[in-house]
């Protein structure tokens, strides 16, 4: 194990304190007043406490632990996905196959074969998928299911597993942080933004954005979120070998395609009826509810700073 | 079972806490039974039985062996002789403090449909009024393995667990209230099945 590089410890203590603050609000709105309930909210920062600790912990621990952490998020999520819409009783060796291409991509990540890694869903998957459908012979609803399964794959496993890619990112001379640095600028910045977004939308929303998909979303809430994100994307920008202004743009594209993911995923749970994904998470909602947001900003920022620095 | 199928629990709170009790619910897969015994500490799986059919459960070694060794199944005849009384080794087995797991469907059947019950359950449950009766509905294992198939595809099973129900009357109007009380739980948990998606 590699000597934990100093700049790694800020967004630790960063996400401690959060926590700390939220836990100790949340206690002091229980005892100022006593006759509301804030068991959801106590659920939901348990649920953080849980979901930070363990994830911190392995992506500064082990570089496999992380893949193989990130491998189950995406199964999980491909799961929940193909869980929740419709489907056929002929896809079920097409879902497998599916199901499949999982570690299979995280065995391309982990030997760090880009190539591999960019093209194995969009161009064997995308092939293979609809051939394992017809060989069940059934044509009806095909194209439905075709193209089901392979948004699914997209956007939960090819989308989210760009994080785990930026873990095989080559070391650079002068920057410290080194790819771990860039996956928990990610992710942390993908998440705060689904906070304060939340946070501004609840304390200062007026105007809906998106009134049927998300009638909750509001423009202050969005508004809200990108100013606050980008400030911080340059602040942390020493986890990151982007300059000030890259980094502004990076916090950008976070808060604004964090909640383009958001969205999209909630068109999902609109189209089929349901208001949370599945209970998965205690006071969160279901995995999906969680990574929406990364399912578009982890690929977006991943080739942001790829192309910039590597 | 969580990590691979995904079990999402609805009413934990109305499980029993002490045996016996009878528990009821709609039958789509062999993961029904994993499902629900994983639901309780391993502690007590000694003394919670699922009732099978003795011509399927006991027709091979391998069925035998997972029924007998595994899941501390217990046969029961179906389509029995006149005379003969089926329920019997299952009144016994509640007189010892054995809780009982019965799929009154009868048989998997169509996944994810809902067959009309057999009325043993609601005769057992009415000679038994004492021991608590226990609604599940079970939503998506028939998706995830359903019957004739060995293939299985992991996917989110929903269970719900309904408030303990007291039968009274004749035993097809007992069955019926049964029927009814899965079927209320499964509109809960999968508003679609009950055409009320939006």
């Amino acid at each position: 194990m590699t000597p934990l590089p100093a700049p790694l410890l800020v967004p630790v203590a960063l996400v401690a304190g959060i926590l700390v603050v939220a836990t100790a609000a949340w206690g002091l709105l229980k005892l100022l007043r006593p006759q509301a309930d804030f068991t959801e909210l106590g659920l939901r920062i348990r649920s953080w406490w849980v979901m930070a600790t363990v994830f911190l912990a392995v992506v500064l621990v082990s570089q496999t632990g992380a893949l193989v952490l990130w491998a189950v998020v995406c199964f999980w999520a491909l799961r929940e996905f193909f869980s929740l819409v419709p489907g056929r009783w002929e896809d079920r060796s097409a879902l497998l196959l599916a199901y499949l291409a999982i570690p299979v991509q995280f065995l391309w990540i982990g030997t760090g074969w880009y190539g591999m890694f960019i093209i194995f869903i969009p161009v064997y998957l995308f092939l293979m998928v609809p051939f394992a459908l017809i060989l069940t012979g059934e044509p009806k609803g095909f194209t439905a299911s075709a193209s089901r399964i392979h948004w699914g794959l997209m956007t939960f496993v090819f989308g989210l597993s760009h994080a785990a890619f930026l873990l095989e990112l080559p070391e650079r001379p002068g920057f410290a942080a080194g790819p771990r640095g860039l996956l928990l600028y990610l992710v942390l910045l993908g998440q705060l933004n689904d906070v304060l977004q939340y946070v501004t939308g609840k304390t200062l929303g007026r105007h809906r954005i998106t009134p049927v998909i998300s009638p909750k979303k509001t423009w202050e809430g969005f508004l809200g979120g990108v100013l606050l994100t980008t400030p911080l994307a340059v602040l942390l920008r020493f986890l990151t070998p982007l300059s000030p202004l890259q980094a502004a743009g990076a916090g950008l594209l976070i808060s604004v395609f964090g909640f383009v993911g958001d969205v999209v995923v909630s068109a999902v749970k609109r189209d089929v009826g349901v208001k949370d994904s599945s209970s998965a998470i205690p006071g969160h909602g279901g995995v999906l509810d969680r990574i929406d947001s990364l399912c578009y900003a982890a690929p977006l920022f991943f080739h942001y700073v790829r192309y910039l620095c590597y | 079972m969580k990590g691979l199928v995904g079990l999402e629990v609805h009413g934990a709170g109305n499980l029993p806490a002490r045996d016996p009790f009878l528990l009821v619910a709609n039958h789509d897969s062999h993961l029904d039974t994993l499902v629900l015994l994983s639901l309780f500490p391993l502690g007590r799986l000694g003394r919670i039985r699922p009732v099978a059919a003795a011509d399927y459960w006991l027709s091979s070694p391998l069925k035998r062996f997972a029924a007998s060794a595994c899941l501390n199944v217990l046969p029961v005849v179906r389509g029995a002789r006149a005379g003969d009384d089926p329920l019997a080794p299952l009144s016994a087995a509640l007189a010892r403090g054995e809780s009982l797991i019965l799929f009154p469907e009868g048989t998997r059947g169509e996944p994810e449909v809902l067959e009309r019950f057999k009325t043993g359950a609601a005769r057992l449950a009415l000679a038994h009024p004492e021991v608590p009766l226990v609604p599940v509905y079970l939503a998506g294992s028939g998706r995830s393995l359903p019957r004739g198939t060995a293939l299985f595809v992991p996917l989110v099973v929903r269970v719900a667990i309904g408030e303990p129900l007291a039968l009274s009357g004749t035993p097809r109007e007992a069955t019926a209230r049964l029927e009814e009380a899965v079927r209320a739980l499964g509109r809960e948990v999968v508003p679609e099945a009950a055409g009320e998606a939006r």
